[in-house]
């Protein structure tokens, strides 16, 4: 296993998190840590790109549901990208790409995100 | 990104959940449907944890869920059947699943369950439309110090108006035990003496997503009701 890395950048009211490693129930603290920062700075979109990481179990899936809720109740936009075809495989599986925007790249995510 | 460490361990999308590889369930309400997590339910989201310590037990974390895959039914309470896929809980699999309403009624409420993910240490469950609950749920063990804890965690939402009504007048009761009953009668049979299941309950999402309101139309539990409420109807015309 490896570590859960979570590093942020910031454009203007958007927040990149940039997951790397992997992602399990263990990533709980890691991961609602980096989109706290995210939004306690102000950001009103929040783009998750998955293109670091290594592995995520269903544990990683129910975070993922974890921080689209509390997306929702913050009133966030939650957008994915890094994506390789059998983590969106997994998304459509489980249903996850309903709630969360996909995209190609991040720069088609920033774009989406008005950025 | 490394390709497929995990590719093994989860199931293919499907656009119609299928029950063929499944042997002695009188009704299959699940083929054809689809399967409904989390964010497809209407009512207010939960997350229960219900985990145990296997002490006085000898097994590893993947001993304990190599036989809690091969004999998951038999650890379930007596009122409710788990009709496992013949090719035994493996990612993709469909199984069959007798549920009781309400202790010690005489009608069942026939669903199922999708195996998602499984791996050597872990595997999950989620629901299809049409049960009660749009889950998924996650039986797990690990290693703590020298004992293996072993735990199921459930994220659910009531599916539909009635599903929640019922939920709050007493299925969410109903479900605890259910799941509390389970979990001791596996860690009794993983070699756990005295096994005490600590439960932690957190609703995560009060809002109801009135959005997912249609999914009334999936209810088992109204086909349920109205196939036994016309019972009298069908027996007259057979008859």
């Amino acid at each position: 296993m490896s570590a859960t890395v979570i590093g942020l950048d910031r454009a203007g009211s958007v927040a990149t998190l940039h997951i790397g490693g992997d992602i399990t129930s263990s990533s709980e603290g890691d991961l609602m840590a980096g989109y706290a920062k995210a939004t306690d700075d102000g950001a009103r979109t929040v783009i998750l790109d998955f293109s670091g990481m290594e592995y995520m179990n269903s544990g990683g899936i129910g975070l993922l549901v974890t921080l689209l809720v509390r997306a929702q109740r913050g009133g966030s936009r939650l957008l994915a990208t890094g994506l390789s075809e059998h983590y969106r495989q997994i998304l459509a599986l489980t249903r996850l790409d309903e709630a969360i925007e996909i995209h190609d790249s991040e720069a088609a995510a920033m774009a989406a995100a008005g950025a | 990104m490394t390709p497929g460490r995990d590719t093994g361990n989860w199931a293919r999308p499907v656009d119609k959940l299928s029950a063929a590889g499944v042997a002695g369930a009188k009704v299959d309400s699940v083929s054809g449907k689809r399967v409904s997590g989390p964010l497809q339910g209407f009512g207010q989201l939960w997350q229960k944890t219900f985990r145990v310590r296997l002490d006085g037990s000898t097994m590893t974390p993947e001993e304990v869920i190599a036989t809690w895959k091969e004999r998951f039914p038999t650890f379930w309470p007596k009122s409710a059947t788990f009709y496992a896929p013949l090719a035994g809980i493996a990612p993709g699999e469909v199984a069959l699943l007798d549920l009781s309403p309400a202790p010690g009624s005489p009608i069942k409420l026939s669903t199922g369950v999708m195996v998602i993910y499984a791996d050597e240490q872990s595997f999950t469950f989620m629901t299809p439309q049409g049960h009660t609950l749009s889950a998924w749920i996650t039986f797990s063990a690990e290693r703590d110090g020298d004992v293996t804890v072993a735990q199921a965690q459930a994220l659910e939402r009531p599916s539909d108006p009635f599903d929640e009504m019922a939920y709050l007048l007493g299925g969410n009761r109903m479900n605890n035990a259910f799941w509390k009953e389970t979990i001791a009668n596996m860690a009794r049979h993983m070699g756990a003496a005295e096994p005490v299941v600590e439960t932690q309950i957190v609703c995560i999402d009060k809002r109801r997503q009135w959005r997912q309101v249609r999914n009334l139309r999936h209810s088992i539990m109204l086909r349920t009701a109205r196939h036994t409420l016309t019972a009298p109807v069908r027996w007259l015309r057979r008859s």
